[in-house]
């Protein structure tokens, strides 16, 4: 199929962007969209310009680099799919496609579609863990048994890739799902009680410093998000902090 | 010329470790506030080692080029971990892990130090429930597990099919806690592009900050890589598109010995390729093979019929189906070790019965497995009667609950349910088991200069078993190096800080920045992936899955002439200091062009087959892998000497004092 592609370029974190106009052509509906984006860069190159300069790694839905908006949406049209995974058969021949770099105030654009989201690696040194030392005498892993259920929990909280597709959805750029599924996972679990309290104390408002947005409960994030994190955990962590703020 | 010692302690193998955590020389907690480490990766191997040292009081700073650590290709394991805990009581041991281990590599690893990742394996397990990895679990509340391939027991650990995230991501939490405490210092989106050596020791390395392309000298009293596979030489592999051999190249070129460059694993359940324009292989978990059945159908005409869409393989009776693993090793059938199902769907595939298009495909069918959880939920549901869709469903819902995450990535990529018509797959390079020499102490053949992780040769011989990178990649990182480093940094206790103003710094930058500039002044026709892609395609052909003498030789002069004409033509555009992806790709694929003729020169020399290794020279009747006891009992370790192909070989003698070689049987 052949597409035109509307791509946000800016040269680095100071400059000007706008939008660029591409034509693509021969592209197969088997191929994944960065792959269609490789064969624009690929284009580029050989007209000796500079090619799209984006965030990926793993290709699989895993890493969390990937990070385009998409047509208005982050990660494209496919629910509860990363960019990287996203195929060309999702779209038809003759379109447009829209490509953007996620918009918020702590993710300021870097070049292109590359995005600065260290403000997600602080907010997660703030309190994001168990203090545990790397010792090895620790309990016996099956010392504690942990229902089913809170560990299923726990683990779908903890699938979050950190791709900030949450923060792009949002109208107010609130990271609330992002942090809330940290809160979570460690809330659900026996070993993140002692610092339950502190934790999300620290980190809503490591959140706040950052200049992310407030949560209004429209749940845009949830519907965003590649690995389908649940509102729930918002509300949980609303929940922990409230208990927290009382007692502190 | 520097001497292989492998510096493995005395004594019976099962006191070896204790002897020597004891025996060495440790450095105190307060000395430890004066020394520097520099960890190069935050991988499992990286964010582990990082963290532990922090937490026993040295200052590091971490590297990563990503834009967090929590990206490291770590974070795409699927299946699992394992642990000699022997908690389902099938008999496990730390034992039985180490011989798994030592045989699953066709006794081409290092007794001492498998036998100590077996060792330091349970603790892995308490360490990582410790900081919250939600691993599965059962209804009574305690640890599941799982099976992998080329063992009889069920030791693999697992959270559904994101593993490596759930570890990588508590590693990333224990050293985010000390990047907090100030403890770590974090470089993201920095490239280590060269070691430098003061003395003899290593002392820093030269870095680029890929977003202002500074390049950058950071000093300290010693460095760890833990930079991850190389299994990209391939260009198409499993690997993230990142992943690249360059730090631990940029060290071999400084003095550290490569080991068994050619020792590569093909991982047989990935996805097909579908076009040129392919720019990964997703792996299909092996955990896939505790349930899936592989096979092939029986009749060549079968065959055709299914490439050419007149046949659909559900409708192939099962009588007409040849499930050859189960035929050809009936002990261990679907589960058999990686390079062995490797090469008997080549082998299958090869004869004229794969099933895709492209004629390089098997199935792996479900349907088996569906049924019987389907009618063992019927039974415990107390159904009476239940019709064949009711078991069906019930039977998906199990699978699904195993293998969800993995079936629906199959069908996002392929658009089929492999629920209802089995999955299609075939091996892709995934894991490289060669890696920077290293002694028991983890320290390469430069002093000061550790390797821990993929980065490393040391554990996996020529083949690695399933859910042991994950296990070895985080003993190496909290339970091992934290250790061994102190008996080098003993010695730096009044150094005092490095200082990057010396003229081994300085010239170490220069020559990056040369390199560097003379790729964007190149002005050359062709990207940077064409030459790649050129590369991976002599690699796969020629020193792939199968590879003989003179292949082997062909592919050695192949790559010296595309490295040739990548310095002659090669286009890479922006500049140096901006963020410039093609930049480092560049001189990424520089190091895969010298890396690649090295591979095919160590294939070459090893005339045995072993392992992933096969030679077509040296094979079984039946067409398996044919050691060579007498003349290849070593590790190769190679020695830069300005040409790749010049190379120098060491060799360290194996010595197997526990386990018995044998011809390695899963039949
Ligand atoms: C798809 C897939 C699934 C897998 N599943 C399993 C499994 O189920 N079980 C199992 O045991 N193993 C599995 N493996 C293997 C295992 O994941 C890897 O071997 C292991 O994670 C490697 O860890 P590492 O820490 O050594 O390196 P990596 O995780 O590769 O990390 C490398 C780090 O080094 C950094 N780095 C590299 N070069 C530089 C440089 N020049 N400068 C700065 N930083 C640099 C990177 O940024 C990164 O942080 C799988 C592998 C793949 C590809
Ligand atoms: S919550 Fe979802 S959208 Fe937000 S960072 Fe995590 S995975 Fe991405
Ligand atoms: S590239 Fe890793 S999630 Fe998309």
């Amino acid at each position: 199929m052949k597409l035109t592609l509307k791509i946000w370029r800016q040269k680095n974190a100071t400059a000007q962007g706008k939008m660029e106009t591409y034509q693509v052509s021969d592209i197969s509906e088997h191929m994944s969209f960065l792959e269609m984006m490789d064969v624009l860069n690929e284009q580029l190159i050989a007209e000796g310009k500079e090619p799209v300069a984006f965030d990926h790694d793993c290709r699989e839905g895993i890493c969390g680099s990937c990070s385009m908006y998409i047509n208005g949406q982050p990660h494209g049209p496919r629910q509860a799919t990363t960019t990287c995974q996203l195929h060309m058969r999702e779209f038809n021949d003759g379109d447009t496609i829209y490509i953007e770099p996620w918009r918020a105030k702590a993710f300021p654009v870097m070049k292109d579609l590359v995005v600065d989201r260290s403000a997600f690696d602080r907010i997660i040194q703030s309190g994001g863990y168990v203090s545990v030392n790397t010792s090895g005498n620790t309990l016996d892993a099956n010392a504690i048994p942990i229902p089913k259920e809170d560990a299923d929990e726990a683990f779908n909280a903890a699938t979050c890739i950190g791709c900030g597709a949450c923060v792009a959805a949002c109208k107010n750029a609130s990271a609330m799902l992002f942090v809330s599924a940290k809160v979570s996972q460690l809330s659900l679990l026996p070993q993140g009680q002692v610092e339950r309290k502190e934790r999300v104390l620290n980190m809503v408002d490591q959140m706040d410093k950052e200049g992310f947005g407030n949560c209004t409960n429209t749940g845009a994030c949830s519907v965003e998000c590649p690995k389908e994190i649940s509102l729930e955990n918002i509300a949980r962590m609303n929940r922990d902090y409230l208990a927290a703020s009382v007692t502190k | 010329m520097t001497k292989l010692d492998s510096k493995i302690p005395e004594g019976p193998i099962a006191q070896k470790w204790e002897h020597h955590k004891s025996s060495i020389n440790v450095v105190s907690p307060a000395n430890k506030r004066l020394i520097d480490v520099i960890v190069v990766g935050s991988g499992l191997a990286g964010a582990s080692a990082a963290a532990s040292l922090a937490e026993m009081g040295y200052n590091v700073k971490n590297f990563c080029f990503q834009d967090s650590p929590r990206r490291a290709h770590s974070i795409a394991a699927q299946g699992g971990i394992n642990a000699a805990k022997n908690y389902q009581n099938d008999g496990d041991s730390v034992y039985r892990l180490f011989y798994d281990t030592v045989k699953g590599g066709d006794y081409r690893a290092r007794e001492a130090n498998v036998y100590r990742l077996a060792e330091v394996s349970a603790n892995i397990i308490d360490q990582c429930v410790a900081q919250g990895v939600p691993f599965a679990r059962e209804y009574g509340g305690l640890l599941d597990n799982r099976s992998f391939g080329g063992v009889l027991v069920s030791r693999t650990f697992y959270a559904k099919g994101q593993t490596g995230q759930q570890l990588l991501l508590g590693a990333y939490s224990a050293m985010s806690r000390q990047i907090n405490k100030g403890k770590i210092k974090m470089y993201n989106r920095h490239e280590m592009l060269d070691l430098v050596l003061v003395d003899g020791k290593a002392r820093g390395i030269i870095a680029r900050n890929l977003v202002t392309g500074e390049i950058e000298r950071h000093g300290a009293h010693a460095v760890v890589l833990a930079s991850g596979g190389y299994g990209n030489v391939f260009f198409l592999s499993t690997n993230a598109m990142g992943s690249n051999v360059t730090a631990a190249w940029r060290a071999h070129r400084r003095g550290a010995f490569f080991a068994n460059p050619c020792f590569t694993q093909i991982h047989p359940t990935c996805m097909p390729r579908s076009g040129d324009y392919q720019s990964k292989l997703t792996l299909m978990s092996e955990s896939l093979r505790n349930d899936g059945r592989i096979w092939v159908p029986k009749e060549e005409e079968d065959a055709q019929a299914i490439r050419e869409g007149r046949l659909k393989p559900t409708d192939l009776p099962e009588e007409k189906r040849d499930y050859y693993l189960e035929r050809r090793y009936p002990a261990f059938g679907n589960l058999v070790p990686r390079d062995v199902a490797s090469r008997a769907a080549k082998e299958r595939c090869d004869a004229g019965y794969g099933v895709n298009k492209t004629g390089e495909a098997v199935y792996l069918d479900f349907s088996s497995a569906i049924m019987r959880y389907g009618r063992e939920q019927a039974t415990v549901q107390k159904l009476d009667n239940p019709t064949d869709d009711q078991i069906r469903a019930l039977g998906e819902k199990v699978v699904a609950s195993k293998y969800g995450n993995l079936f629906e990535m199959y069908e996002k990529i392929n658009a089929e349910n492999p629920y209802k018509t089995p999955m299609m797959i075939y091996p892709a390079v995934h894991y490289t088991m060669g890696g920077l020499w290293v002694d028991y102490n983890l320290m390469t053949t430069i002093p000061g200069c550790f390797a821990a992780g993929e980065a490393n040769f040391s554990d996996h011989g020529a083949n690695r078993l399933g859910a042991s990178a994950l296990m070895q990649g985080l003993a190496d990182g909290y339970f091992v190096l934290p250790y061994t480093i102190g008996d080098f940094l003993s010695h730096d206790i009044r150094t005092g800080p490095i200082s990057t103003d010396s003229p081994e710094f300085e010239q170490a930058e220069k020559d990056v920045r040369q390199h560097l500039e003379s790729l964007l002044n190149n002005k050359g026709s062709k990207s940077v992936d064409y030459f790649h892609k050129r590369l991976g395609k002599v690699m796969w052909d020629k020193v792939g899955m199968s590879r003989n003498e003179q292949g082997l030789k062909e592919a050695l002069d192949e790559i010296r002439q595309i490295r040739e004409e990548f310095y002659k033509d090669v286009f890479v555009p922006g500049s140096l200091d901006e963020l410039n992806p093609e930049l480092e790709k560049a001189s990424r694929v520089a190091d895969f062009l010298e890396l690649g003729e090295l591979f095919a020169k160590d294939a070459l020399e090893r005339t045995e087959s072993c392992g992933g290794h096969f030679r077509e020279e040296s094979q079984t009747e039946e067409g398996e892998a044919l050691r060579d006891d007498e003349n290849f009992t070593f590790v190769s370790a190679w020695e830069w000497t300005g040409d790749p192909r010049e190379s120098k070989l060491h060799k360290e003698e194996l010595v197997f004092n526990d386990i018995e070689l044998k011809q390695r049987s899963y039949k």
